[in-house]
């Protein structure tokens, strides 16, 4: 029998445990994780409702465009060309006479294509590589370190110009290739900096001499303390990639006519912007909107999920 | 090699030390007796550490290295306590990693029940892990926050599933929390929810996990408050007269260090300058450092304190990269003569006390090893 008979607590009152310190006293509910606590911070947070309502309506709306948009992008009359806001075609016409707002809408699902699939493919890119090269050191962590330099030096906008046209794709995925390409050793070094700060714990060295070996050590302690950095960074970039899509396109180097996506949208209507103005507004906007919309949500996560970042 | 002497009772000695001297050569010739027919666990021979210093960012040239651990031998026997003090940056936590293997050694050997585990790898490596086991010193970062204290705790018997069987496993968590006596039905809980004092039987608990014969402690109780760290110490005995554990227990609290040692071992500079029964180190030093390090321990007494003689050390701890020549503590030392630096005293028991029977027998890495007065040392 123990010799402590330690913190019982009676009738919801904390106890005082034999260390003379208070027992923390959970009336919500008794396992009580870090990302149970995170959520718990989120949801107490209006920006976080707000940004999250706009993402799933991004999201519904780049599945199901037809929900809200009754005709097609592409059927354009040339009679319409710059028309003005009028009675059924709120958002006006633009330069080909297609419909502003049906184009709005159906460009949501390229952004948000581009946005998940870069996004993603950094992600797994960039935090295997990251990861295993802070976990394991020497050689590999030289390598990897040094190639992703590489990577750094080269300019985003330019490696994009050079590389889109060299491919001449044009297509959601290639978009999305170029930016992983590009967009990985930024996450790397992210997740190469958080598995160095976690493998130093000295809950990882009692693994190690409980004689746990690395697959148990990198997945059960060092991802899930190193996670972190790497969703909240991840959340904020998935924006940047967005609006990255939209600049390509406005480059002419990404997406291409006849997909509909905001940045050819702009483009197009940089050109008419005195004639014109509503060409520009609604894509605009609504690019500006997504944007805002992820970079909120990134740092409501950063805010729950790690305070110290703050 | 001389006969490691043990004293389980750290009062009584320190009475007779009082008295005279013979009592104490007495008690610990008769368990110097009982231990010289019991094997030792854990022989840690010659045990090296350098850290190699580099330069250069492609081609790394090493330029030096830190010599953490440098030479250090002792035994340690089933059972028993040994306590190993010394200041910060002495060797101390690279000597516990070094016997669990968390490091691997330059030199030397560490032999558990015959069996060099310096050597050793995969599969036999994880057998020895089983008998050795450790305990961490900081409770907030040796539990992995994300894992609750079940899993924290059972995570032994998912690496040893031979330990215990799948179905067994939630049972014997709850006995463990129960042994270190914390709540059974905290199983589910985070380690963020516990105060210090919990999530070190957290970390105890995992020690025990998988039944080993020898427990490292690293500092165990030093990121405690004092109230909780007598908790802990007490636990510890307990515990250790339960299962008939074997400690190292590393600290720099001598008190602390007195209270549950055996023996104690005494670290400078990466070497061990004094090892012996708690009364001959405590009561008894006879290395100038252990004399020094003795004469800080604080005295609650104010009458006893005005007349201790306090001995302070000039200068800093030279650096482990460039250790002085000969005797590591020469640069510090009051006595130092010509010879120390010159000739590096070796840790054996001094040859003016090796005929007398004197608690002042026991090794002693010294040149000039004599008894000195440190009044109401610990």
């Amino acid at each position: 029998m123990p010799e402590n008979t330690d913190a019982v607590i009676l009738d919801g009152v904390p106890a005082v445990a034999p260390d003379g310190a208070p027992v923390p006293v959970d009336k919500r509910d008794k396992p009580r994780s870090l990302w149970n606590d995170a959520w718990y911070d989120l949801s107490r947070k209006p920006i976080f409702y707000i940004s999250a309502l706009v993402i799933l309506f991004l999201i519904v709306i780049s599945i199901w465009p037809g929900l809200i948009a009754s005709q097609d992008p592409l059927q354009c009359n040339l009679i319409d060309s710059q028309n003005g806001p009028s009675s059924g075609h709120w958002f006006g016409f633009d330069q080909q006479g297609c419909d502003v707002y049906t184009r709005t809408v159906y460009g949501a699902r390229a952004s948000v294509e581009v946005g998940i699939f870069s996004t993603l493919g950094v992600a797994v890119l960039g935090a295997v590589l990251g990861g295993l090269s802070g976990y394991f050191g020497g050689w590999l962590d030289s390598i990897i370190s040094r190639v992703s330099d590489i990577f750094f030096g080269i300019p985003i906008l330019l490696g994009g110009v050079v590389f889109l046209s060299a491919v001449k794709g044009g297509s959601v995925l290639t978009v999305s290739t170029f930016i992983i390409l590009l967009g990985w050793p930024q996450l790397a070094r992210i997740a190469r900096g958080a598995v160095i700060t976690a493998k130093e714990q000295d809950y990882v060295l009692a693994a190690k001499a409980l004689g746990a070996g690395h697959g148990r050590i990198l997945l059960r302690h060092i991802a899930p303390n190193a996670l972190a950095p790497v969703i909240v960074w991840s959340t904020i970039a998935l924006g940047t990639f967005i609006s990255l899509e939209a600049t390509l396109s406005f480059l002419g180097v990404g997406l291409k006519p006849p997909a509909v996506s905001w940045g050819i949208d702009i483009s197009a209507a940089a050109e008419q912007i005195r004639n014109a103005p509503h060409m520009l507004l609604w894509p605009a906007g609504a690019l500006s909107v997504t944007v805002l919309a992820f970079i909120l949500l990134g740092d409501a996560v950063r805010d729950a999920l790690d305070p110290k970042l703050r | 090699m001389s006969e490691p002497t043990l004293s389980k009772d750290p009062e009584s000695s320190a009475a007779t030390a009082a008295e005279a001297g013979a009592p104490v050569v007495e008690a610990a010739e008769a368990a110097a007796a009982q231990l010289a027919d019991r094997e030792p666990i854990l022989q840690v021979r010659n045990l090296v550490k350098h850290f190699p210093l580099t330069q250069g960012i492609v081609v790394k040239r090493q330029i030096g290295a830190v010599k953490a651990v440098d030479g250090v031998s002792f035994d340690l026997y089933a059972g028993e306590t040994l306590g190993i003090v010394g200041e910060s940056g002495c060797g101390k936590s690279t000597v516990a990693k070094l016997l669990m293997s968390l490091e691997q050694a330059t030199a030397g050997e560490v032999f558990y029940k015959g069996q060099d585990i310096t050597k050793l790898s995969g599969r036999a490596l994880k057998a020895v892990r089983r008998n050795i086991q450790m305990v961490f010193q900081d409770p907030y970062t040796s539990l992995n926050p994300r894992m609750t204290v079940g899993d924290i705790i059972g995570e032994p018997f998912d690496i040893h599933p031979e330990v215990a069987p799948k179905g067994d496993r939630r049972k014997r968590v709850e006995e463990l929390l129960d042994v270190v006596g914390l709540n059974p039905e905290y199983i589910n809980r985070y380690p963020h929810q516990f105060s210090g004092g919990q999530r070190q039987r957290i970390g105890i608990a995992r020690g025990l996990a998988l039944n080993p014969e020898i427990i490292i402690c690293d500092e165990p109780v030093s990121a405690l408050d004092v109230s909780v760290q007598a908790q802990v110490i007490n636990l510890m005995e307990k515990l250790q007269d339960e299962f008939n554990l074997s400690y190292i227990f590393i600290a720099h609290d001598l008190s602390i260090v007195r209270h549950i040692s055996d023996r104690v071992g005494v670290m400078y500079l990466g070497k061990i300058a004094e090892i012996g029964s708690d009364a001959e180190i405590y009561e008894h030093p006879t290395h100038p450092y252990t004399q020094a390090l003795l004469s800080a321990v604080p005295v609650p007494d104010p009458e006893a304190r005005e007349h201790r003689e306090r001995i302070i050390l000039s200068g800093d701890v030279p650096s482990p990269a460039n250790p002085p020549s000969g005797c590591r503590f020469r640069t510090r030392c009051w006595k130092a003569e010509a010879r120390c630096a010159e000739e590096e005293p070796l840790l054996a028991i001094p040859t003016r006390f090796a005929e007398v029977d004197t608690p002042a027998k026991h090794e002693s890495a010294c040149h000039f090893a004599e008894e000195k007065d440190v009044v109401g040392a610990a």
